[in-house]
């Protein structure tokens, strides 16, 4: 395996008595799209600028096409960063914003201009050099400011959280044209986010970060469909929780009882004896919905429920229903089919999911942990 | 429609009203005295009580080398003496808005602002006292070793520009702070992040952005400088050869009313023609610069 554009080894960082960033190692591979992926305040910010330069690690190093960064300022780094809310120089048009980096390298003019032209062209702003800063529309000016990194030909692109500023519909929009961006241009992207889906849908390896350590890296479906940790199965994608204690474990498969008095069945993730605190998974989509018992699938325990209220959101449509004798609240997508288009709130359903779908997680802290 | 048209009415009454003290303070004690220097100063008294117009106190003004050499030296003094401002204070100014935070930033400032609680001339004494012959520093420098005898170190240019630089320090720092202040230290991150060197983040992204501060404090200081008339003269005594004080003389000394009405018009225009010759040299304008400071 060729040598990785990022790696990470054994990084601390600690404001006072706060560790933002604990003990954290992973590489990333050359032409790669790599986010890291958390909540506010668990750290990924810290670890970005810390890639970036404008942070120094207290303890660990980062490597960068196989190169110490140690003592390695930030104007000296082969890394280029697309800021939060982009940071474009006012003061210039945008074409000398493109052109800003290749004039510190002491780029002749002329070429200057011929490449900050071709760049422009490159993500559709042909034409666009003479303009100022602020006639550009939201997206505009996102590509601006990753043209005036990949103009600079980085071994690597950090990218905090660029999407964050803009409305819902261009963010759409933005991921899409993100991605491709870079499968064209093939440089490694070093991508934080706050926003799983932001993350799923562009990268080929998500770190899932949290309190300053990884729970989980691995790619996009690896994080969905098997997550290593509650947090991971939590934060990922939308889930039902149900927390409670084993009942039983039988060959990976644990029968758990809630607090509420549910007893569901869930494939074991870690050691798990019987009596322990635990905590269990169902993605919405695992679960199926029937008016009847006969309409769901044979083999899997199937329950008695009310529906609660009804999540119309297209494609994504879901139905939040009280399991009969627990009250607890479950939520399910509907499908596609509009079989179920004419649901209405009080109605009488079935239920059922399979229990290798769903994980159960032992409850750190707990004994049997 | 009269309705509309009464109402109007007592909105433009109501505005009058409010700008009525600006207005007053503008006619009363800028505009008239001003009409009647200039009147003053483009007359010629031929006998006692006798006079008739000419302009007879400018060509004095240009005929008497003494005269225009004081000028141009309190131009070239003035000048200086803000450029020395720019560079001490844009320090100061860019460790209150960047660098410190909270209590300290304020506390910097503070410091920066207390000279002020004291008069000018108190301040200029106590500047007296430190560096007269029998002051504390040339006694502090034999004491040292560094000199002899105690020398005098007042009545030098460099000490009027030392004075003036005290003395306008804070108006410069004040629409620095406010300028750098409005700066997005991410700016400052992005173009190290694109291989910017410190002094080309300085040429390229701070000084741009606060290049209005930047003016706004240099019209500032130096009008404030040649029109100061307190420390040339007490720092400088005889030497000093400042502009302010030919005008003064003439009106006080001389009796020559007529002469320092045309030595205070010629100093608007200097001052007036230099702000104009800086704004246009920065490409700023004026509007944008007062606006900032």
């Amino acid at each position: 395996m060729s040598t990785p554009d990022l790696e990470a080894r054994s990084l601390v960082k600690r404001f006072g008595a706060y560790t933002a960033v604990d003990t954290l190692s992973f590489s990333v591979a050359r032409g790669s799209f790599f986010s890291i992926l958390g909540p506010s305040g668990c750290g990924k910010t810290t670890l970005l600028r810390m890639i970036a330069g404008f942070i120094a690690p207290d303890e660990g190093d980062i490597l960068i096409g196989g190169n110490s960064m140690a003592d390695v300022a930030p104007n000296r780094r082969p890394v280029n960063m697309v800021f939060q809310q982009l940071a474009l120089f006012p003061m210039m048009s945008v074409g000398e914003n493109v052109a800003f980096g290749l004039a510190r390298r002491g780029v002749a003019r002329a070429e200057r201009v011929k490449k900050s032209a071709e760049m422009l062209e490159r993500v559709g702003l042909g034409g666009a050099g003479h303009k100022a800063v602020d006639e550009l529309s939201g997206g505009q000016r996102q590509r601006v400011a990753i043209a005036r990194s990949l103009v600079l030909e980085p071994t690597l692109l950090l990218l905090d959280e660029p999407l964050g500023a803009l409305d819902l519909k261009l963010r759409e929009h933005m991921k899409i044209e993100l991605k491709q961006l870079q499968a064209a241009f093939g440089t490694t992207f070093v991508y934080i986010t706050h926003d799983q889906s932001e993350a799923l849908v562009l990268s080929d390896h998500v770190g899932v970060m949290n309190k300053g350590r990884f729970e989980q890296l691995g790619t996009p479906q690896e994080l969905y469909y098997s997550p290593a940790t509650p947090f991971v199965a939590g934060f990922v994608g939308s889930n039902n929780k149900i927390a409670g204690r084993a009942k039983s474990v039988q060959g990976g498969i644990v029968e758990l009882e809630s607090a509420e008095g549910w007893s569901i069945h869930a494939q074991a993730h870690g050691a798990i004896a019987a009596g322990a605190a635990v905590e269990a998974f169902v993605r919405p989509e695992v679960a199926s919905l029937g008016r009847t018992s006969s309409e769901l699938p044979a083999g899997h325990p199937q329950y008695a429920a009310t529906v609660e209220s009804l999540l119309f959101d297209g494609a994504n449509s879901a139905v939040l229903v009280r399991e009969q004798k627990s009250r607890f609240e479950f939520r399910i997508a509907l499908p596609q089919t509009g079989r179920f288009a004419d649901l209405k709130v009080g109605e009488a359903l079935q239920f059922g999911f399979d229990p290798a779908r769903a994980v159960c997680f032992p409850v750190a802290g707990s004994p049997s942990a | 429609m009269l309705e509309a048209g009464t109402r109007r009415w007592q909105a433009r009454l109501m505005l009058g009203l409010f700008l009525m003290p600006a207005v007053l303070w503008l006619v009363s004690l800028i505009i008239l005295p001003h009409l009647d220097l200039a009147i003053l100063s483009f007359r010629e008294r031929v006998a006692p009580r006798e006079y008739r117009a000419s302009l007879e106190q400018y060509r004095t003004f240009f005929a008497e080398p003494l005269y225009w050499h004081i000028f141009v030296r309190t131009a070239l003094m003035s000048a200086i003496a803000t450029l020395l401002t720019l560079l001490i204070a844009f320090p100061i100014a860019w460790t209150i808005a960047k660098l410190l935070r909270g209590r300290a930033s304020s506390l910097l400032f503070v410091v920066c602002l207390i000279p002020f609680w004291v008069s000018e001339t108190v301040r200029t004494l106590g500047w007296m006292i430190l560096l007269r012959e029998s002051g504390v520093l040339p006694s502090l420098l034999v004491k040292l070793g560094i000199t002899d005898v105690p020398i005098e170190l007042l009545y030098r240019d460099s000490t009027i520009l030392v004075g003036l630089v005290y003395t306008s320090l804070l108006f410069m720092v004040v629409p620095l702070v406010g300028s750098l202040e409005s700066l997005d230290n991410a700016l400052i991150e992005a173009a190290y992040d694109l291989g910017a060197s410190g002094w080309s983040v300085l040429r390229k992204i701070v000084i741009p952005h606060a290049a209005p501060g930047i003016t706004a404090g240099c019209i500032v200081v130096f009008m404030m400088t040649l029109g100061n008339y307190l420390t040339p003269t007490l720092l400088g005594g005889k030497n000093s050869q400042w502009f302010t004080e030919q005008i003064y003389t003439q009106f006080i000394t001389r009796f020559n009313w007529e002469q320092g009405a045309a030595f205070g018009f010629l100093l608007l225009l200097l001052s007036t023609s230099m702000v104009w010759v800086g704004l246009r040299l920065t490409g700023q304008r004026f509007g944008e610069v007062m606006r900032r400071s």
